[in-house]
């Protein structure tokens, strides 16, 4: 039920996507995301669905355990289906009362919903492929020229990882508080949205007050460890960049360079 | 029979990395009004096959049949079996969310469509079985209760139900000696004045020796033992070796008798070894 969110949730594997630098991967999902705004058209969707299908099979994550992720989101995905179909004016197809199917309507829909497919298995992919650490770790290292204007790298680092360091916890949380209040007969999955809304609170209550807990006692024992911040920090394991990040990195530019082209052709 | 499993087996996660199987077919029958108690290492998947008996996880394979209903049928009421069957998790008190103490015991039995009057009852009596007073308490927020207090009300908002099964994990973790005694104390009256079943998950030899009459003992998701309490205890090499003991009194009881001495090992409590121990230097004096 609430394990069935993959969002977020690393797959453990020792293939080349998960052992290439956590800052290449970064700027690859980046371009990714780019890449994905400038394309206008369906063709080169075909080559970003090879991007994807390619990046899974080197990962070795199951094609299975990638779609369960869109699950969640299959609802914001059907939203914006229905509306582009309805709202684009242009040749009508056929019309249902009021409503009217256009074919550009239609095309829209399919072409958006498309995109936020894509969006999301492309970027639930980083997070499969690379664990936590490596992650913020990447995100510090490539905010870090930065911090000299005055962004606060190392801290924004360490609130995401201790952010995602909860996420499997919360969830094991929230997994045991709805069975403990099922075994009281509480139902979370029938009504109508406002009465489900309301069958909340017996999760949500308990949820916050131990998720304060839990902050104020990390924060006792940060501190009790003598945690000061970034500054002169220094780390186990430095991020080192390869010679297949570098050519990695150099081909997925080419590559997308080529998807983002396809709009001015 | 109130609970009859047979060939339960469960797996988490399948086809992922993440793959473990939790329980490896697991037959148990249960008579009404048996006190029992089910003790394993930590992941030996008591957890999980407490959690089948009121439906709250759907075994991969296998029937559970709950006084005569058998849970794993698709289009059985899990209401109706919750009521039958009242889980105590572990930590109970992270559960609680309501503004008063009488609110939140009152949750289960207004989840069952009681009318008021019957849930004024039940909270009263709940509340009494547990040990707190009801005219002093039941406007007070339960946040602002003792650790002690809140584990009750939490036990009390699953004993409000009136299950004929109560399942308690691991009901006195984390508390005092004073508060785990008078849980337990508690626990023991219940079962006697009310006559329901009632399954203990512990990892304390010493409650389970003093409560049980009969203990599961569970190891990788399997049943290993099934057995009346003085019998299972008897076999303490077989429990250490799956990282297990026996009561200390039981082990001095023992280790005294490998000494020569002509005294019985299957002592349970500190009161039977007293009256054993009086008997034998008695004995030896004549």
């Amino acid at each position: 039920m609430i394990k069935d969110i993959t969002i977020g949730q690393y797959f453990p594997g020792d293939t080349f996507i998960h052992r290439l630098d956590p800052r290449i991967k970064i700027i690859i999902v980046a371009l990714f995301i780019a890449s994905l705004f400038f394309i206008d058209n369906f063709y080169p969707y075909i080559l970003v669905v090879g991007f994807i299908y390619g990046a899974v099979q080197l990962s070795k994550v199951p094609l299975k355990f990638i779609l369960k992720g869109l699950k969640p989101l299959m609802f914001i995905i059907m939203i914006t289906f229905v509306i582009n179909i309805f709202m684009t004016k242009g040749e009508v197809l056929f019309e249902i009362g009021p409503l009217a199917v256009t074919k550009e309507g239609l095309r829209q829909a399919v072409f958006m919903a498309l995109r936020l497919i894509f969006l999301i298995t492309g970027t639930s992919l980083l997070t499969l492929t690379t664990s936590p650490i490596a992650l913020t770790d990447g995100i510090e290292k490539l905010l870090s020229p930065f911090k000299k204007v005055g962004l606060p790298a190392h801290e924004l680092a360490m609130m995401m990882t201790i952010a995602l360091r909860f996420i499997p916890t919360l969830l094991e949380e929230t997994d045991k508080i709805m069975k403990a209040q099922m075994a009281r007969g509480a139902d979370f999955e029938s009504g109508n949205i406002l009465r489900r809304a309301k069958n909340l609170v017996p999760l949500l209550v308990p949820l916050f007050i131990n998720a304060f807990r839990r902050a104020d006692e990390l924060a006792t024992a940060m501190e009790a460890r003598c945690y000061r911040g970034g500054d002169s920090r220094t780390r186990l394991n430095e991020l080192m960049l390869k010679r297949s990040d570098i050519v990695t990195l150099g081909a997925m530019i080419l590559f997308f360079g080529l998807i983002i082209s396809t709009r001015y052709i | 029979m109130i609970i009859d499993i047979k060939n339960l087996n469960f797996i988490y996660n399948p086809n992922t990395p993440f793959e473990s199987r939790a329980l490896d077919n697991v037959n148990i029958s249960i008579e009404k009004g048996e006190f029992i108690g089910l003790i394993g290492h930590t992941g030996s998947g008591k957890s999980t096959l407490v959690q089948h008996l009121n439906g709250l996880i759907k075994p991969t394979s296998g029937e559970i049949i709950i006084d005569g209903t058998n849970i794993t049928d698709k289009d059985v009421k899990l209401k109706s079996i919750r009521q039958k069957v009242g889980l105590v998790f572990q930590y109970p008190e992270y559960q609680l969310f309501e503004e008063s103490v009488y609110k939140d015991i009152a949750f289960g039995p207004s989840n069952l469509g009681l009318d008021e009057s019957e849930v004024h009852i039940r909270v009263k009596d709940a509340m009494e079985v547990v040990g707190l007073d009801f005219e002093s308490l039941k406007d007070r927020s339960p946040f602002e209760l003792s650790g002690g207090q809140k584990r009750r009300v939490a036990i009390a908002g699953v004993i409000a139900m009136k299950p004929k099964v109560l399942v308690l994990d691991e009901p006195t973790a984390g508390l005092d000696p004073h508060g785990r005694d008078e849980i337990l104390n508690e626990i023991h009256e219940l079962f006697k004045k009310e006559g329901i079943t009632i399954i203990l998950v512990s990892h304390s030899m010493e409650d389970v020796a003093k409560l049980v009459d009969r203990i599961l003992v569970m190891h990788q998701g399997k049943i290993v033992m099934d057995d009346k309490t003085r019998e299972i205890f008897k076999r303490a090499d077989e429990l250490e070796r799956i990282g297990l003991g026996i009561p200390q009194i039981t082990k001095f009881m023992r280790e005294f008798k490998t000494l020569g001495k002509d005294v019985r090992e299957d002592i349970l409590t500190v009161q039977e070894a007293k009256e054993e121990l009086l008997r034998y230097f008695k004995e030896k004096r004549r």
